[in-house]
């Protein structure tokens, strides 16, 4: 009886435990809701609930350059998932499935170049870029090769999948004759939808994100931003009493198509987090 | 220091175990680095060896090759289609023809120029259709450093052709003597798909890192050894040049400063220090507590286990921007935080969140867990759940509590498992650009540092000061290669360590 007890104390505290844990994890999203929906002021305040309510802060998001910024930062996420899930798939693929001299080599070469702070590169990328006229306002073309370009460096999550499937299928197909890219459309590629949709959704997220490579890319001019520099320069000291309602509402507008994708592929997600990070 | 047999160490009281581990652990450290540098002098005796053999082998395939070999040393190819292997012999001939076209048309100038940088900069010139002076750019020591880089690539590519050209000589000659036949263009476009088919697979994504990873960061450090910035664009305003270690130089000088402050060196000390503090609590905070709520979620007789997932999940979803920036303006002076503080009466002066030196560290640390504990959360269920349960039977049966059973069980076995992830967390923290730039922009600022590239804060990163040096006024990506070139050896010798002395420490775990 007093072990029973004990446990349901317990667990009654870690109940609300979580429960704190929800409220504390939800709070900002909720409140930047809320601010988003407020009309009195446009600046920073102290309380979260609006005294007046209405929608004018997205109907003035459609005067500025965010559908601009928006646009740019979808093209370059859709875009960025689709190639660099082939480039990744290729790369995790090559490195599980075969065995040849340099793949030793190969991946403790990229394990020290993935040392370096790839910021760095960003110099001189930025000015090939601009001499290939790919920067400022033509900056999406730009931002998707940089994100696709050395995407193959992170190979690590979808490896360790196909280091689970079985080789004993391959061999098996070796022996009726097939080819290894046969071997590779039709026996693999059905069985790793989980790790595929995993890599698009990650690809497709992380433009959504990048603030570094987008802002030195499209180097201050409005038309070449992405969501991320565009809202973030509107929280600086001379724009934040302005637009600070329009950053929420922009944030919000950003937040809920990522944020759905991600509900429906959620399983994905957490089977490649779970199986694959740990590995790396 | 002495090392104990097992049986000897079983017999140490508990804190002599722990003081016995610890100095192994310091102790291991100088072998460590010891045993590295015998690794790479074993690594350089084994290129030079191999490249002997291949010398050998070189001249060895010209005395004894027949006349078709011995052409091909000069045109490459040559041997192959003397021998109907027309597909291949076509693609060597192609790139030898490009390649000695691109050294006589542009590689010959980049390469005369790579020592100097360029000689002529912009200069005034009167033009009399205007009848004003204009500016001239002539040479260009970006371009020159960029193509001169490439160029060398492509010659070590070229040798390596080269190389191979020979060697499928000496092959081909070795099978037609044997009386098999050669292979076909036929059965080469199938081992394209077939044999060959890792290499198909792998030329996209690796040009892809050669030419927008590797190439830059070999650019990048060379940068290091010159003078280029904002004022020596290397075209427009005036040319750069390569000036030694200077760099390296000033980076670890301890002479101060114009006005009482501080050197360089110490300016990267303090940052190094506080960013070596910073990855290790946002590391190890985020792994504890990320565990504690896997736990709790797991533990048995909690309701709405996937419920509480799911909120937590969701949180990843939304673009870190967003949140960051959000909830930086949240703890401002002005925020939500100290305005319901204020309006509870709790306080009645606003929280220095971002204006005093230790607040912010904290806050930084603190909003971090915030952001990281959803993440960890999801990769520790899953190994929590591997653990085999019979293991917490026995030691239930045997009467551990709790806390025993996770400090002997869970712990250990999840060390085990994740010891190769703390540490590239552990790097990824000391990178970790998005969390401190966009929550406090390295804020606030140390008057103390004001002589160093940048504006240097107290929450700066080495990752963030970079980048705040290659976007300053002054632009001096000299010291940012500098700054760069240093986090890598930073990184890389850590990483180093930690691998060379996981498994001896797994080994002294009481964990089996």
């Amino acid at each position: 009886m007093g072990l029973k007890a004990s446990r349901t104390i317990s667990n009654t505290l870690i109940h609300i435990l979580l429960i704190v844990i929800s409220v504390v994890w939800l709070i900002p999203f909720v409140c930047i809701l809320l601010q988003s929906f407020r009309v009195e002021s446009t600046g920073p305040v102290g309380y979260v609930v609006p005294q007046q309510w209405g929608v004018d802060n997205y109907t003035k998001l459609f005067q500025t350059d965010f559908p601009r910024w928006y646009t740019n930062t979808f093209i370059a996420a859709l875009v960025t998932a689709v190639l660099q899930t082939v480039i990744v798939l290729c790369m995790s693929y090559t490195l599980s499935r075969f065995r040849f001299k340099m793949r030793e080599p190969l991946m403790r070469f990229m394990l020290i170049l993935g040392m370096f702070p790839g910021m760095l590169s960003m110099i001189i990328l930025y000015r090939v870029l601009k001499d290939l006229g790919l920067t400022q306002a033509n900056a999406v073309p730009g931002l998707i090769l940089v994100y696709v370009a050395s995407s193959g460096m992170g190979y690590y999550v979808s490896k360790g999948f196909f280091d689970t499937i079985p080789t004993s299928l391959d061999e098996a197909a070796r022996v009726d004759g097939a080819t290894r890219a046969q071997i590779l459309y039709k026996i693999i590629l059905p069985l790793s939808k989980p790790i595929v949709i995993y890599t698009v959704l990650t690809a497709f997220m992380g433009p959504w994100g990048d603030y570094v490579f987008a802002r030195y890319i499209s180097f201050g001019t409005s038309a070449g931003k992405n969501v991320a520099v565009g809202l973030y320069d509107w929280l600086n000291k001379d724009q934040i009493a302005s637009s600070y309602t329009m950053f929420c509402a922009g944030g919000v507008l950003v937040a809920v198509p990522v944020t759905v994708l991600f509900m429906f592929l959620q399983k994905y997600y957490v089977e490649g987090v779970t199986g694959g990070a740990v590995k790396g | 220091m002495k090392q104990y047999s097992d049986l000897e160490y079983l017999k140490l009281s508990k804190g002599n175990k722990f003081l016995y581990r610890l100095g192994r652990f310091f102790t291991g450290i100088p072998v460590a680095i010891g045993r590295l540098f015998l690794k790479l002098w074993e690594l350089l005796k084994k290129i030079g060896l191999s490249i002997g053999r291949e010398c050998a082998d070189i001249v060895n395939t010209f005395i004894h090759g027949d006349w078709k070999t011995k052409t091909s040393f000069f045109i490459m190819g040559f041997g192959n289609l003397a021998r109907g292997q027309i597909l291949r012999g076509i693609l060597f001939l192609l790139f030898e023809i490009v390649f000695i076209g691109y050294m006589i048309l542009s590689g010959g100038y980049w390469l005369r120029m790579l020592p100097s940088l360029g000689i002529t900069g912009p200069s005034e010139e009167y033009n009399e259709v205007l009848d004003t002076y204009v500016t001239k750019y002539n040479d260009n020591s970006f371009q020159i450093l960029l193509y001169g880089v490439l160029t060398i690539f492509f010659i070590v590519a070229f040798i390596y052709t080269w190389r191979v050209n020979v060697k499928q000589n000496k092959l081909a000659e070795q099978i037609l003597k044997s009386g098999k036949k050669l292979k076909s263009g036929k059965d080469d476009l199938r081992s394209v798909v077939d044999d060959q088919f890792h290499k198909t697979l792998l030329a996209l994504p690796l040009t892809g890192i050669l030419v927008f990873t590797a190439l830059p960061i070999v650019f990048m450090i060379l940068v290091a050894f010159t003078n280029y910035d904002g004022t020596h664009n290397g075209y427009t305003n005036s040319l750069f040049t390569w000036v030694g270690l200077d760099n390296f130089n000033t980076m670890l000088s301890w002479t101060g400063g114009a006005g009482g402050t501080q050197s360089y060196a110490a300016t990267f000390g303090e940052v190094l220090l506080w960013t070596l503090i910073w990855a290790f609590f946002a590391t190890f905070t985020n792994y504890f507590l990320g565990m504690f709520v896997a736990m709790a979620i797991n533990k048995k007789g909690i309701r709405f286990k996937k419920g509480w997932r799911t909120i937590l999940v969701l949180t990843i979803a939304i673009p870190q921007f967003i949140s960051l920036l959000y909830v930086s303006k949240m703890f401002a002076k002005n925020g939500i935080i100290n305005g319901t503080l204020m309006s509870l009466g709790w306080i009645d002066k606003a929280l220095p969140f971002w204006e005093d030196a230790t607040w912010a560290r904290i806050t930084v640390i603190l909003i971090n867990i915030w952001i990281g504990i959803p993440y960890l959360m999801l990769i520790t269920t899953g190994i929590l759940m591997n653990i085999p349960a019979d293991l917490y039977e026995s030691a239930r049966i045997d009467g551990a509590s709790g806390w025993q059973q996770y400090r002997k069980i869970t712990l250990p076995y999840m060390l085990f498992v994740t010891g190769p992830y703390l540490l590239t967390s552990f790097t990824g923290n000391m990178n970790n650009f998005n969390v401190i730039y966009l929550l406090t922009g390295g804020a606030p600022t140390n008057p103390a540092a004001s002589s160093a590239a940048g504006t240097v804060g107290y929450t700066d990163l080495l990752i963030t000061w970079l980048f705040k040096i290659t976007t300053g006024a002054e632009s001096q990506y000299y010291m940012a290669s500098v700054i760069g070139i240093l986090v890598f050896v930073v990184v890389a010798l850590i990483s180093l360590i930690v691998y060379n002395l996981l498994p001896s420490i797994k080994n002294e775990e009481d964990f089996r």
